[in-house]
């Protein structure tokens, strides 16, 4: 029995990803390193220690990723090794290959998984539905062979051991240029006029903040807290503030001291970029809302009740 | 350009408990507002701004479902979509995102098109697989997470989101399906005389019989992934519930952060 996992690398760099799957299925089972590109040899060391074998497909043609020569490579690598499982970040670029490989491949396939369990040759698996209200378990149909995509930040990067793990290097399977699908260029974020990693204290805003014209009154608490103002993906899609205060997987991550969440439902694409701060405070008026799941305090209430007179509270702390 | 758009009518759960239900592999339903899935909305504005800047072609809306998931594509007929289309089965319940993805590859496989539109994902399930699935079905190309996309004559460039806030572009050769994030757009309300316009357009309803698929192929028997058992999450952290701004106000004084 034998797990695959694909490292995903972009910019020179492994992504954390790659070592999250690694360092949890080091404690299952014999694990294989999937590593395709270009110019790669420079991921073989820091992956040393990770798995038992560390596979590598060496192409032009893999320079930068396209899930179409991703699922050519891997789908004859998974022919001709038959893992019991392979597993893939569900990330972007995991969203834009997984699907179509095991449609490929014929083999079933889970997304999004938080945790998963081999027994007897069966894969059970852990992910969250309805915008993290819910987390389900679920059994993959019983197959050969299994695809499952995994959700960043749900195993924790371990050390790497002392073993040393075996390179093998195998031919290009891509013979002439794939056609219909073509990677042109990266295009940079935005350089933004504020930092919000930089700040001790963040007063990040959500979908409850309902419109615009509300932005005054969060504004006049920052001022009185010292803060900077950051806010979940919502807000950002409505065009309401710059890309570059955006908090989550798709945005920044941010560990200030303070970490206040106003109107913020706290779905794990918005928790994985603020979940390390020192201190969340959260104010929501859904009780259910998941971020009190990753808040040290919250309060259930309107929060155009609660600022405000958290803004009157804090200034005659201050004296002012 | 002719645009497939599907959509799916989901359950609203912003702000609501959610209960689990007997049997603990569903939620309860029953006192939910439904409404169309956040992503499909940006992707029937995109499908309908296309046609608007081109002022040619179709867009088609498409979903599975019984006739309460008649709201959505009456909602995307208001926004501007021509046609739409519900498939719908007693067989269908319980498919997962691999079932689904082969009923709505059955259902518009033999319609003309340049471009299929599913949301990256849903606000229920959130498998975030049904556009790949069915581009593969479909032999097209296919983009996720598409945030901008261009045309030229028989290819498009589109932008896809990265992690971080970065993105890339890609070209793709038509016909192609793209899932798309959300941001890509402003979706525009529904007008009363959109909802007037739409009462006169055709909504078409299909069933298995009509589709090449046997009962087997859909349903718990045609899915990859059978739920088990449902369950509310364990907070990580134990909040301290606060009752008012003053409490909030002390436990920032206490930490020397005022």
């Amino acid at each position: 029995m034998s797990i695959f996992v694909l490292v995903e690398h972009r910019q020179g760099e492994i992504r954390d990803i790659t070592f999250e799957m690694l360092s949890k299925c080091k404690e299952i089972s014999k694990t294989t390193a999937v590593l395709l590109g270009n110019d790669v040899e420079q991921f073989v060391d820091p992956l040393k220690g990770y798995a038992d074998t560390i596979m590598v497909v060496k192409d032009e043609k893999l320079e930068y990723f396209n899930s179409r020569t991703y699922q050519m490579v891997l789908s004859h690598l998974i022919n001709e090794n038959k893992p019991l499982l392979t597993l893939i970040g569900h990330t972007s670029y995991g969203i834009d290959l997984a699907p179509g490989l095991a449609i490929k491949l014929q083999i079933p396939l889970a997304t999004d998984c938080a945790d998963f369990f081999l027994e007897d040759g069966q894969v059970r698996i852990v992910r969250q539905m309805y915008g993290g209200k819910v987390d389900a378990k679920a059994t993959l149909k019983k197959s050969d062979s299994y695809l499952i995509t995994i959700r960043p930040a749900s195993f924790e990067s371990t050390e790497p051991e002392s073993k040393d793990s075996e390179v093998i290097n195998i031919e290009s399977p891509l013979k002439e240029e794939l056609i219909g699908k073509r990677f042109i260029k990266y295009v940079e974020p935005e350089i933004s006029d504020v930092d919000i990693t930089a700040s001790d204290i963040l007063v990040s805003i959500g979908r409850g903040i309902k419109e615009d014209k509300n932005i005054p009154v969060i504004e006049e608490l920052a001022t009185v807290l010292g803060a900077t103002i950051s806010c979940s993906r919502p807000i950002v899609d409505k065009g309401w503030l710059d890309k570059g205060r955006q908090v989550g997987t798709s945005g920044k991550t941010v560990k200030p001291k303070l970490y206040l969440a106003l109107g913020i439902s706290g779905a794990f694409q918005h928790a994985a970029g603020m979940k390390d701060s020192e201190l969340v405070i959260a104010i929501n008026k859904d009780a259910n809302a998941p971020i009190f799941n990753v808040s040290d305090f919250g309060i259930v209430d309107d929060l155009f009740k609660v600022v405000p007179e958290l803004t009157q509270k804090i200034n005659e702390m201050k004296g002012t | 350009m002719d645009i497939i758009v599907c959509v799916k009518h989901v359950p609203d759960v912003a702000g609501a408990e959610i209960l689990i239900d007997e049997s603990g592999k569903k939620i309860k339903k029953g006192d939910l507002p439904f409404e169309i899935n956040e992503w499909d909305e940006y992707a029937i504005e995109e499908a309908i701004l296309i046609k608007e800047r081109l002022g040619t072609g179709s867009v088609t809306a498409i979903t599975i479902g019984d006739e309460e998931t008649e709201a959505t594509l009456r909602r995307c007929l208001a926004k501007g979509a021509d046609k739409a289309i519900r498939v719908h089965d007693d067989a269908f319940e319980d498919s997962d995102a691999y079932a689904i993805a082969k009923i709505l590859y059955n259902a518009i496989k033999d319609l003309p098109f340049d471009l299929v539109f599913t949301g990256l994902q849903t606000n229920d399930e959130g498998y975030g697989q049904v556009g790949g699935i069915l581009s593969e079905f479909l032999e097209i190309p296919h983009a996720s997470l598409v945030k901008k996309i261009e045309i030229t004559d028989k290819l498009i460039e589109v932008n896809r989101e990265l992690e971080g806030g970065l993105e890339e572009v890609l070209e793709l050769q038509l016909p192609a399906l793209l899932t798309i994030q959300t941001g890509i757009n402003e979706p525009r309300y529904v007008s009363i005389m959109g909802i007037r316009k739409a009462k006169k357009k055709e909504l078409q309803v299909i069933s298995l019989n009509e589709l090449e698929l046997t009962p087997e192929e859909v349903g718990i028997s045609g899915s990859w992934l059978q739920i088990e058992e449902l369950s509310i999450p364990k907070p990580t952290k134990q909040v301290v519930i606060l009752d008012d701004a003053t409490k909030i106000a002390e436990v920032l004084r206490a930490r020397g952060l005022i």
